[in-house]
């Protein structure tokens, strides 16, 4: 098994480990964490991508690693986002829940 | 579609394009730096001069015939990024420039920095926002490159989610948690699906990309991954879990533009994928997942509209509703068939349609709010009465929505019928069909009761610039009825010829 193939199988291991959490965990917290989780397997797998690039000749394709940095600032705004607004509802209702109770909308399938 | 994409240099009025970006940055910009009241100011200043650019970029789609392109910096895809415009692009960036004003003008009364202080936290959030929802669909409906529509969506939610929560209430706040987790999951697919595609061709330029794919396991993966991601932000049943609560509690202003435009932006980038990126893709299997899954977001969406007991509640599932449409038209664009300019133009007619029904129709449920206090349409009896040019502004929305003639939504399902039967798939007409009759049920509940001729008293009577707002923007979905055969002509420029069509 090569670098790449192992590195292939954690980014997938991370993305599904990511996504198993995001759908059945009912807290708001290890659902931002399991989107976090996805997307550390997401980056993972352009490192890869650029890898491929440097077997073609290159150094190493810096094109998606740009895009890389590009995605870990989007992510972590997006997860301070996120952790804002979990903060903001638990100082305002005094819980941190999906639930509303006017429309039983639950935020998984 | 010229043959040789490789040379795509910047065309006359390409500059344009950029403008039309960087305009409500420049706006966000000096919103930041002046604050408190100037960021009102600017917002409204820049809305008829986005416009101005938006119309300019048509016309000039309109005498060339050919998309406008815009190549920045000079450095020519792969390494550099285009941006682009087609029909379809130009005709969302008006009605985006149309929207926004709409919503900025009659949210001046909500959002107003109050005399006496120099700067209020939601005015200065709401105007800063509104000019960043603008600007990132505009970059949404320009983007060329896969990987700069990712940020441009990326940037569409950050924007959009505060906007639902800007009145801080414990309900608001949840709502827009579950969007931005139901968005993040989204996006982080797209995200995935573009890794493959870079991994597997090396660029993501949209026309570079579409002359290199073929039908293998990497496209289909990469596709299915990137569709998945949009439909959760787009919010097709089953995905729509989180649009009522989020659409429903925020302000009115911000509803309007959330389920007009905020939706539609992600619907343009699956058809992008589909018929931009992978024209040459056989997607017969997927189209008919998407319309199933359309049908059943118009049957589902339409009768938990009639369950609903809050006006407002009951637009975002009719929009739902509406969003099942805009899928009815993958299945029937495929192929070098005649009746595929119909359908594609029938489903850029929902868009814009939809768009400017609905937004006339959370505009006036929310003068309806401020001027009852609530909006329970139990207690809707005799508004009619008393509000007559906001009853009629959401009369003639709910017209569009039904698709009585005449109207934008009569035109678009019109089309999309006439599609389906010439394909020989009237299974998609019937749904057509009894989504219309259930948008008259769900409709009906309301304007029975407000024609009523019992007696209301108002809190306090709605500005009259308010109400006007709200009925030119019910005026323009039924003008939409009488489009002329050159604005369907318009919306084909662009549209790249599928599966071995010859266009």
């Amino acid at each position: 098994m090569t670098a790449a193939t192992l590195a292939g199988f954690i980014g997938s291991a991370l993305v599904g480990l990511g996504l198993y959490g995001l759908i059945t965990d009912p807290q708001p917290i290890r659902k931002i964490l399991g989107f976090n989780l996805i997307g550390s397997g997401v980056f993972l797998l352009f490192g890869i991508v650029a890898r491929k690039g440097a077997a073609a000749g290159f150094a190493a394709d810096p094109v998606p690693q740009a895009m890389v940095i590009t995605g870990i600032v989007v992510a972590f705004s997006a997860s301070a986002l996120a952790i804002a607004l979990v903060l903001r509802l638990y100082e305002v209702a005094g819980r941190v829940s999906l639930r509303s109770e006017h429309t039983s909308n639950k935020a998984e399938k | 579609m010229d043959a040789a994409p490789i040379a795509s240099a910047s065309t006359a009025g390409g500059s344009l394009l950029w403008l039309a970006i960087i305009l409500p940055v420049v706006g966000i910009l000096a919103s930041l730096l002046s604050g408190g009241r100037h960021a009102e100011r600017i917002a409204l200043l820049l809305m008829p001069t986005g416009f101005g650019i938006a119309i300019s970029i048509a016309i000039f789609l309109w005498r060339s015939g050919q998309p406008l392109v815009y190549v920045i910096g000079g450095f020519n895809p792969p390494l550099g990024i285009a941006l682009r415009a087609d029909g379809f692009s130009a005709v969302m960036l008006v009605t985006t420039a149309l929207i926004v004003a709409a919503a900025g003008f009659y949210a001046r009364a909500n959002f107003a920095t109050p005399p006496g202080i120099t700067e209020a936290r939601a005015p200065l959030a709401f105007w800063i926002l509104l000019q960043a929802i603008w600007a990132s669909l505009n970059l949404v409906f320009l983007g060329g490159d896969l990987f700069n529509l990712y940020v441009a969506i990326e940037l569409l939610t950050f924007a959009a989610v505060p906007l639902v929560c800007l009145d801080g209430r414990a309900e608001t706040i949840s709502a827009a948690l579950g969007y931005l987790l139901f968005a993040l999951c989204g996006s982080v697919f797209y995200l995935l699906g573009v890794a493959l595609l870079y991994g597997a061709y090396g660029t993501l330029d949209i026309v570079l990309l579409s002359d290199r794919v073929s039908s293998e396991p990497v496209v289909w993966v990469a596709a299915g991954l990137m569709t998945a991601g949009l439909l959760a932000k787009t919010a097709l049943f089953p995905l729509h879990l989180w649009l009522p609560p989020a659409h429903a509690n925020a302000p009115a202003a911000c509803s309007a533009v959330l389920s007009a435009l905020v939706v539609k932006g992600s619907f343009f980038l699956i058809v992008r994928l589909w018929f931009g990126v992978l024209p040459n893709v056989p997607h017969e299997a997927v189209s008919f997942i998407l319309a199933a899954l359309g049908s059943a977001a118009i049957l589902f969406g339409s009768v938990l509209a009639l369950q609903q007991k809050r006006l407002k509640l009951l637009i975002a599932y009719s929009t739902v509703a509406q969003i099942g449409y805009l899928f009815l038209m993958f299945p029937l664009v495929q192929g070098p068939n005649l009746w595929v300019a119909e359908a594609w133009s029938g489903g850029i007619m929902q868009t814009l349609s939809h768009a400017f029904a609905k937004a006339a129709m959370f505009l006036a449920a929310g003068l309806i709010a401020e001027s009852l206090g609530h909006d329970r349409i139990r207690d809707l009896r005799g508004i009619g009465a008393v509000m007559p040019m906001t009853l009629f502004a959401f009369g003639l929305g709910g017209l569009s929505l039904m698709g009585l003639p005449p109207s934008g939504g009569f035109l678009a399902k019109w089309l999309l019928l006439k599609a389906s039967i010439e394909a020989g798939r009237p299974i998609w007409g019937a749904v057509m069909l009894s989504g219309g009759l259930l948008a008259a049920g769900y409709l009906y509940r309301v304007l029975a009761p407000a024609l009523s001729s019992d007696v209301l008293h108002l809190k306090a009577p709605p500005r009259r610039s308010r109400e006007a707002v709200a009925l030119a923007l019910a005026l323009t979905a039924i003008a939409l009825g009488f489009a002329p055969k050159a604005f369907f002509d318009f919306l084909q420029i662009g549209r790249v010829a599928v599966a071995g069509g010859s266009s």
